[in-house]
């Protein structure tokens, strides 16, 4: 895989000083790679892996399973790109097997995402059935871990 | 009770470990952010760690033969063969051992003793000279340079070899200096050592932790060498394997039938489950140490790069996991940077001093940590030295 990609999506504050000196390439051709991923859409964007069960209030999110009648020529691309302007909308996948989309919801309270998905997701035309799941508790997001297991380095010095 | 008269004049001779006089006061403190640890900050690979767990659950916990296993030592010859191109008889050149410093150890208790002189080049891992002590023989230390970018030279050897010496030492890729020894740096060491008769321990435990692409070569290789070298190895650091203690020298068999029949009489075997997942590593854990090897590499291009910009002079490090800056610049020495870093900033490096004389001037950082760690450590040096 790219390093630099690789690199970026773990830790995305690094510099482009700092990246140069780890990947040993000059630095105006990180600069330069960087602004080209951007360009291209590779690299959508950086932001903080935030554990929102640690924020009081932060709301609930949802799992929502739709199946969905696909329409000629376009199959499920019309239908879900009209998913991606509701802001309660997180993120939006289409899937092999029992179900076809699979959308994550974010929501302040289980109402208030109960009532995005009654009245708004249900009514929509060519949606067949929804199959709503409240998330409880998140342990691993985006590759980090949400749960303090065993953080502490445990080498010891020796010698 | 006095027990000056009931203790070795050997083990009493021998100094306590710097880096572990250091580390009691680091012990002491909370919230240190560590440079200092020798050892991986990778996990056992996974299907590493499982065949040892599998050989537990099967109740496999006897002991070994006294070499190790068999399937052990062919998988160890057959490393040494594709990596190394030296090959070893399986039967008769190799002995399985607890951590390479146990092979460290009885290798040089069956090659010195008393009115033997043994080389060895510092700075360097601390355990040579007081094994060579209670080997009952005497080291005599040589001191790399980093104008020679801490290789040993031979014409350095030459000057110290008398009619009493007997081994060199030979610790390359270097822990702490992070020095490694080309094929024409061997060639010339191999020259003196068949001019003058010795015989080399070859400590290689870093070997796959090498850069610039620059592979590890073993003096056993260099014509006339094989005969006259012990290679000690491990997994401890190639693959991440430090807790479980294993390690191995190979070598010919007239010497590894006498170290072995020293490590039979204190050891018996090394352990059992270590050694069946030694076999899984072997096998198949080649993709594992380019894995880690290349993390390595990245963190050490950043830590050498950002400690050159902040003024210490580091030399570039071609192998293991450490970095040896220069810190004479500060006009402190050794232990007094260190020891001032650790108490003004919580960062803990180790005194260079701690490897040896020539160490002095110098500290080892150790990069085996995230670049998260690295870099927050890196950050506070800066401010150290600002502030000098």
């Amino acid at each position: 895989m790219d390093r630099l990609l690789q690199l970026l999506s773990e830790n995305s504050s690094l510099t482009t000083a700092e990246l140069s000196m780890i990947l040993g390439e000059p630095e105006d051709y990180i600069a330069a790679q960087i602004k080209e991923y951007e360009k291209s859409g590779i690299i959508r964007g950086y932001r903080a892996v935030v554990n929102w069960d640690a924020v009081p209030e932060s709301g609930v999110v949802a799992l929502i399973e739709l199946k969905v009648a696909p329409q000629l020529q376009k199959g499920f691309d019309e239908f879900a790109e009209s998913l991606l302007g509701y802001d309660e909308v997180e993120s939006v996948y289409l899937m092999a097997g029992a179900y076809d989309l699979l959308l994550t919801v974010k929501g302040r309270t289980i109402q208030d995402v109960s009532a995005f998905v009654a009245k708004q997701l249900a009514a929509m035309n060519g949606i067949l059935s929804t199959a709503t799941h409240f998330m409880l508790k998140r342990y691993k997001e985006n590759g980090v871990s949400l749960v303090d297991i065993d953080k502490k380095d445990r080498r010891e010095m020796v010698l | 009770m006095n027990y000056t008269d009931k203790l070795t004049e050997s083990i009493q001779t021998v100094r306590p470990s710097g880096i572990r006089r250091f580390f009691d006061i680091v012990n002491e403190m909370d919230d240190v952010i560590s440079l200092s640890v020798g050892e991986p900050d990778f996990q056992t690979p996974w299907h590493v760690r499982e065949a040892g767990i599998r050989s537990l659950e099967k109740g496999r916990t006897w002991y070994t033969p006294n070499r190790g296993f068999k399937e052990l030592r062919e998988e160890i010859t057959k490393f040494y063969s594709r990596k190394y191109n030296i090959s070893y008889d399986p039967l008769t050149e190799v002995v399985v051992t607890v951590g390479g410093s146990e092979a460290i150890d009885i290798a040089i208790r069956c090659m010195a003793a008393a009115g033997d002189e043994v080389l060895i080049p510092q700075p360097s891992f601390v355990c040579y000279e007081p094994l060579t002590i209670m080997a009952g023989a005497t080291p005599v230390i040589i001191e790399t340079k980093a104008e020679d970018n801490f290789r040993l030279t031979a014409q350095q050897l030459e000057e110290k070899i008398t009619d009493k010496t007997k081994l060199l030492i030979l610790p390359f890729p270097n822990n702490p200096t992070g020095a490694i020894m080309e094929r024409a740096d061997l060639e010339a060491i191999a020259q003196v050592i068949r001019k003058h008769d010795l015989m080399v321990l070859s400590d290689e435990i870093y070997s796959e932790l090498t850069y610039n692409g620059k592979k590890h070569v073993s003096i056993a290789e260099i014509d006339g060498m094989r005969e006259r070298t012990v290679v000690i190895n491990g997994f401890s650091k190639a693959y991440a394997m430090t807790g479980w203690r294993l390690g191995y020298a190979l070598g010919p068999a007239g010497i590894i039938e006498m170290v072995t029949k020293l490590h039979q009489y204190c050891i018996m075997s090394a352990p059992t489950t270590a050694q069946y997942a030694a076999i899984e590593a072997l096998k198949n854990g080649d993709d594992d140490i380019k894995m880690m090897c290349e993390q390595y590499d990245m963190r050490r291009r950043l830590v050498v790069g950002t400690l050159n910009d902040m003024g210490l002079d580091c030399f570039t490090p071609e192998g293991a996991f450490y970095a040896f800056p220069c810190i004479r610049s500060t006009g402190l020495n050794s232990e007094d940077f260190c020891t001032r870093l650790l108490q003004s900033k919580h960062v803990a490096l180790v005194p260079g001093s701690a490897f040896g004389e020539s160490g002095e001037g110098y500290a080892r950082l150790s990069y085996s940590y995230s670049i998260k760690h690295l870099k927050e450590a890196l950050k506070l040096i800066k401010e150290f030295i600002s502030e000098l």
